[in-house]
């Protein structure tokens, strides 16, 4: 087995090679498909079903039964691919399907999601990634544990870690479940249940190794099926050959259309779809600048603590490479989410300004309710048109969509062929398949590794360790599917809250066990269990009707899980005594890239 | 641990952290101030967009990229001067 990784991994440019070419052909296959006369949902299912078994083939083909490979993918993932697999890694079905939408009809203040999922990178590489690696460990709650020593701190750790990551995952699963019904044309319910069979193909059997080299053709499928239908439909309806430079002017004008059209609310609500009343470029409202930067900084720290993207970077070989994946991995995730502002302004622009064919509002009712794309989506209920003033006029307030289905549908507005339509279902299944594996893979390997093997059964052997980490996989994620078909929560309030949880748990225990020596065992689970109780207790209060401080709402409660973090680690620290000489030691080690790492690989 | 080890270590560590310090200066500077000056910069114009619109949903992505590549080429600078970039 080692010799064909070895051989895998001095092929590795040519294997990707191959893989887009061929997915780039299949592409170009769909098409002439679809020009023969193949219909739409069959290529839907073609393009849905093609990608997954090759994830479930790639998951296949990297089984194992070593601990290394399982838990850290053998530490020898190279920075670019660790870079594309941390980007699949990151971006959610939330962040693939319903950024744009959120752009579209929450103006400035969603901006605070692109600036907080892109920002955040900056810390896990000044603050986090490089030391985390140096240190050696097979998940985060294992640096928690070794760091301060003892059962309790590690214990808090999982919980946190548990907490937040299933959080995380339901919203995953339910978007996969979503996009898999809607491209098969089965109920959600069995939706939700086929989208788990495929991410489950892609980890059981490999882990972490399966993970890695699955997201890193999920990265491929997902930025590919993100970036065509922008630029094609840029250059179709001639907004320039590449969008995001050329954008700036659609932008500028999207105030004289608001003025025109009137931002307002509509005369009668329809429940769970919204019409545009928010401005596209400016803040509005009193707190609105606070909220922004208050969101953004909980989602900068929660991307700072999020265990799944962190342990992403224990797979390099070395610390340089770790940090040098940390910026391959903005630079991936930059790309798509650099695209989507541009997607949000070019769509709305499509359907308001007068003097584009695709305009709708503004003209006649009869002429807009005959369109084909006006039809598809409102017969699923996703989208609905109601003239309630009776001047048989299309106004603005009397639009209603859904707001995740602003990528979905823009192909289908500037009238692209099908075969457009099945790669965004692809690519947004890529993206949920991608983020739910990295998620349980997290949640398994820190009860298996942490709870299992360091706290029940520290001599369990290996197979046991590996076979008990494969049963909680499937148990987790049938929990998880279970709870997404439920629907309980959107995808993306259920997305924030993770973010929310991880960094009012685990922010200043993990950077602070870095750069403040001082810390100690009292302080950090004092920090982790004050932040988490005191988070989750703000979100209950806010959730259920109380008065937000300060406009912190549900979004936010990470701000307050934070400042009760810190402050409890710090004072707690600061009245016990400090850790003793081998603890120091190890932080010293912990800060020097060279050297033997602080746990060793058979820990 | 020798004496001398010791001291290149914090002389490290040093630098380092200072390293550190100037990169969350500025990603603070461009996740944290740029977005609430939006207000304002929106009435300067750039490249065809309204400033403040364009940093969040450009500009300031950009500076993250270039700030990270930026630490990383200082960090390996560091590294090397004292001898802890040799691995592979």
């Amino acid at each position: 087995m080692a010799l064909i990784q070895g051989r895998f991994l001095d092929n590795i440019g040519r294997v990707y090679g191959i893989y887009t070419g061929g997915f780039i052909a299949f592409i170009l296959l769909m098409a002439v498909l679809e020009q023969l006369g193949v219909g739409a949902d069959t290529i839907g299912i073609l393009f849905v079903g093609f990608t997954i078994a090759i994830y479930a083939l790639i998951g296949w083909l990297s089984r194992t039964m070593e601990v290394d490979a399982y838990y850290v993918a053998g530490r020898q993932v190279p920075a670019v691919y660790n870079g594309m697999a941390t980007a699949a890694d990151w971006m959610s079905g939330a962040s693939f399907v319903a950024l744009a939408g959120g752009v579209y009809f929450g103006g400035y203040g969603y901006m605070a999601f692109i600036i907080g999922w892109t920002g955040g990178y900056v810390l896990v590489n000044s603050l986090m990634a490089p030391y985390l690696r140096k240190f050696g460990c097979y998940t985060v709650p294992d640096f928690i544990g070794t760091r301060y020593g003892g059962n309790l701190a590690r214990f808090c750790a999982v919980v946190v870690l548990v907490v937040a990551s299933f959080t995380y995952v339901t919203a995953q699963i339910n978007a996969t479940g979503t996009i898999a019904a809607r491209a098969l044309h089965i109920p959600f319910s069995w939706g939700v249940w086929f989208g788990l069979l495929g991410i489950l193909l892609c980890s059981m059997l490999g882990g972490m190794r399966a993970v890695t080299w699955t997201q890193v053709a999920q990265y491929i499928v997902l930025i590919i099926a993100y970036l065509v239908p922008v630029i094609w439909m840029s250059n179709v309806q001639g907004f320039g050959i590449i969008p995001h430079f050329t954008y700036g002017e659609a932008a500028a004008n999207m105030a004289q259309f608001e003025a025109q059209y009137g931002l307002n609310p509509p005369a009668e609500e329809i429940p769970g779809l919204s019409v545009l009343t928010t401005p596209h470029t400016g803040p509005v409202g009193e707190l609105a600048q606070w909220k922004f930067v208050t969101l953004a900084l909980c989602m900068m720290a929660g991307t700072a603590s999020l265990p799944h993207i962190l342990m992403r970077y224990f797979t390099t070989p070395s610390v340089r490479a770790a940090r040098k994946s940390v910026g391959w991995s903005l630079l991936f995730i930059f790309l798509l989410y650099f695209t989507a502002p541009a997607l949000a302004t070019l769509t709305k622009l499509q359907l308001l300004d007068p003097s584009l064919p695709t305009a709708i509002i503004g003209k006649s009712f009869d002429e807009v309710a005959s369109l084909d794309w006006i039809q598809n989506w409102s017969s699923v209920g996703f989208l609905a048109i109601a003239d309630q003033n009776g001047d048989n006029i299309l106004q603005l307030n009397e639009f209603f969509m859904r707001p995740d289905i602003v990528v979905l549908a823009t192909p289908e507005i500037a009238g692209l062929p099908y075969v457009i339509s099945g790669l965004v279902a692809a690519g947004g299944m890529a993206a949920a398949m991608s983020t739910a594996d990295g998620l349980l893979l997290a949640i398994a390997n820190a009860l298996s590794h942490d709870l299992y093997y360091k706290m029940i059964d520290p001599r369990a052997d290996t197979s046991v360790r590996l076979i008990v980490a494969r049963i909680l996989l499937l148990g987790i994620g049938a929990l998880g599917a279970l709870i997404a078909s439920l629907q309980l929560t959107g995808i993306l309030g259920a997305v924030a809250w993770a973010f929310c949880f991880a960094c009012s748990g685990l922010f200043f225990p993990l950077m602070l066990g870095v750069w403040w020596r001082r810390a100690n065992r009292e302080g950090a689970i004092a920090g982790m269990i004050a932040g988490f109780v005191a988070g989750t207790a703000y979100l209950y209060y806010v959730y259920n009707g109380g008065t937000p401080w300060l406009g912190l709402d549900h979004l936010r409660f990470g701000i307050v899980g934070m400042a009760a973090s810190l402050t409890a680690m710090v004072v707690v620290t600061l009245l016990t005594p400090a850790p003793d000489e081998e603890i120091q030691r190890m932080v010293d080690d912990t800060r020097v890239p060279v050297g033997p790492p602080i746990l060793g690989a058979a820990h | 641990m020798s004496a001398e080890n010791t001291d290149v270590r914090d002389r490290y560590w040093h630098k380092t952290r200072n390293l550190t310090i100037l990169v969350l200066v500025l990603w603070a500077f461009f996740s944290l101030v740029i977005p609430a000056m939006v207000g304002t910069l929106d009435n300067v114009t750039f490249l065809g967009f309204p400033l403040g619109f364009y940093m969040i949903a450009q500009g300031s992505l950009i500076a993250f990229v270039l700030i990270i590549w930026f630490q990383n080429w200082r960090q390996d600078v560091i590294d090397d001067e004292f001898g802890f970039g040799d691995e592979q």
